[in-house]
């Protein structure tokens, strides 16, 4: 045991690609980039990658910083490091910016070779499963033929369960965090009101706003205020902010009274200062549209027959956003397939972004459960 | 990793590849044990977060679950055998669980503590609760929560209609054949649905 340590310095890379990759929306990316990073190092067997798949609003910078920002830490440092869970003194391990992306891979800010303009509006739709595509072709590319783990929370473990079904024979592990099989009607639902909140802002102009020189940021912002209502549970929200008043007394006003709505306004402004809209519309959208059961008749167990790798699915008590019932139907689908899973509901108080926090409980299953795994 | 003498029995009674249910699997290493000497495709229960861990250290499959709510989720017979070694007494859901059991699985393994074995009874007569090998926890702290007797396990099958198909009892270790219920500190039942 050593004390979990940062990587440090970390250097993002690209990797183009001049293959097309045909989508599941029936259009096509004719080429493209994915920035993505690394640490560790990769065994001589290949055995020991392992892929971090990221969510809405994460990136490929998972953990470590920059060396001209020494306060931009990767968002899930906690997990990757010497002496962390995902422990980079034994593992090779992989963030990729997904395509459609705001961070450095192909996606609507990037230029449009058909037209030298930005894609905005005309970006294609993108699945999760064209995100997992383009990270197999990845990992071809560094010379990956299996994965021992692959690893998500959220969306992210949407990904490492698609990939479990799209590539079964390249995944030893999934760990899916903080997930859900498909999104119910009321996911959808909050991820509709983002979107109008975005595409319902002035300056979005159909999507072409970057030819117009602005940003829609006050829809983004919504968005952005509305996501980190869901994100957090109704108790962390109270006791974290309550019902304290910045005057400590009402002013009737509609400015900045109660310090939750300072605490959203400042998340969303923060939010809208740096991420795209276009790729919120899109990640939303791949959210919506993932449920691998649909095409076997809305049966799981038939849709996860696919799957061989073994699992670990882990969920907390006040997420309601992925609530614990939405991975224990991943869980029993496994199940009746007699695949190997594992199955925790951590107490949290935190919601949804649980998952991003290094509860005690929660960090120690995913260091045995990483330990276990054998490269 | 511990080893209680009930798993040499209920080893005896799962066949090679079976799938197997452990309720109360602890650190699993039963789960481990016929893992290695059946080659079952086994899965525990645990609701405690610190023997969720010590089964992923063991590299068993463990499923978080609350018993006392039952087994929702688990499919009708799915498993050959379900497991309960040593966890019924620990259980306020008693008659519920056992129901579930045999829902689940083709057959149940249940093992517990005798209440009624002659040294039980020898401390209940000098005035105090037992303590022992298969009652290891003073009354203020025990996890059980159920105190009941080879009988009276007996008599709550023939109640529930729950066949036993087979029962085995033992003083530390030691088969006993003769009067089980007063001579035996474990007892171990293969049990079915009944007609």
């Amino acid at each position: 045991m050593i004390q979990p340590q940062s990587v440090g310095v970390v250097v993002p890379q690209r990797a183009h690609f001049a293959e097309p990759l045909p989508l599941r929306s029936g259009g096509t990316l004719p080429e493209y980039e994915l920035v993505y990073e690394t640490y560790g190092e990769l065994n001589a067997d290949r055995s020991n990658a392992v892929l971090v798949c990221h969510a809405l609003s994460g990136s490929h910078h998972v953990a470590g910083h920059y060396a001209d920002a020494s306060n931009n830490t990767g968002w899930w440092d906690n997990l990757v490091g010497p002496g962390k869970p995902l422990d980079t003194r034994k593992f090779f391990v992989i963030g990729v910016n997904n395509l459609g992306g705001c961070h450095g891979s192909t996606g609507p800010i990037s230029i449009n070779p058909a037209t030298g303009q930005p894609w905005g509006a005309d970006f294609p739709f993108v699945t999760v499963e064209d995100w997992v595509a383009a990270q197999a072709r990845l990992a071809d590319r560094l010379g990956i033929a299996r994965f021992a783990a692959i690893v998500g929370g959220s969306l992210g473990g949407m990904q490492a369960l698609s990939w479990s079904l799209q590539y079964p024979e390249r995944v030893a592990n999934a760990v899916v965090i903080a997930s859900a099989p498909k999104l119910t009607a009321q996911n959808i639902a909050f991820n509709e009101v983002a979107r109008q909140a975005i595409l319902s802002d002035p300056e979005f102009y159909g999507g072409h706003y970057y030819a117009h020189g602005v940003v829609p940021t006050r829809g983004l912002k919504l968005a952005r205020m509305v996501g980190h209502i869901t994100y957090l549970s109704d108790d962390a929200m109270g006791d974290k902010f309550g019902r304290s008043l910045r005057h400590g007394k009402a002013i009737y006003s509609y400015d900045v009274e109660f310090e939750i709505e300072s605490y959203l306004r400042y998340q969303g402004d923060k939010f809208a200062g740096f991420f795209d809209a276009n790729t919120y519309l899109l990640a939303t959208k791949a959210l919506d549209y993932f449920d691998p059961a649909f095409e076997h008749g809305g049966n799981l167990p038939a849709a996860l027959a696919r799957a061989t790798a073994d699992f670990l699915v882990v969920s907390f008590s006040t997420d309601w956003r992925f609530s614990p019932a939405r991975s224990r139907e991943i869980v029993y689908a496994l199940l009746h397939n007699q695949r190997n899973v594992s199955y925790a509901e951590i107490e949290s108080d935190a919601g949804h972004d649980s998952f991003l926090l290094d509860e005690a409980q929660y960090h120690a299953l995913l260091t045995a459960y990483f330990d276990r795994i054998k490269v | 990793m511990s080893y209680r003498y009930d798993y040499e029995v209920i080893t005896q009674w799962i066949a090679p590849g079976e799938k197997v249910l452990d309720l109360g699997c602890g650190d699993g290493s039963l789960l481990k044990h016929l893992g290695e000497v059946r080659q079952v495709q086994g899965y525990g229960v645990e609701n405690d977060p610190d023997k969720l861990l010590a089964c992923t250290r063991n590299g068993v499959n463990v499923i978080q679950m609350d018993m006392e709510k039952g087994l929702a989720g688990i499919e009708d017979g799915f498993f050959d055998h379900v497991i309960m070694s040593l966890s019924l007494q620990a259980m306020h859901n008693t008659q519920g669980i056992l129901v579930e059991m045999l829902r689940v699985a083709r057959e149940a393994v249940v093992s517990f503590p005798n209440f009624g074995y002659w040294r039980h009874r020898q401390s209940i007569l000098n005035g105090r609760m037992p303590v022992s090998e298969s009652l290891p926890h003073q009354w203020f702290n025990t996890p059980n929560v159920r105190f009941f007797t080879i009988s009276d396990f007996d008599a709550l099958c023939e109640m529930n209609g729950i066949a036993v198909r087979e029962r085995l009892a033992f003083d530390e270790g030691k088969l006993i054949l003769d009067e089980p219920n007063f001579l035996a500190s474990v007892a171990v039942y293969r049990l079915g649905r009944g007609n």
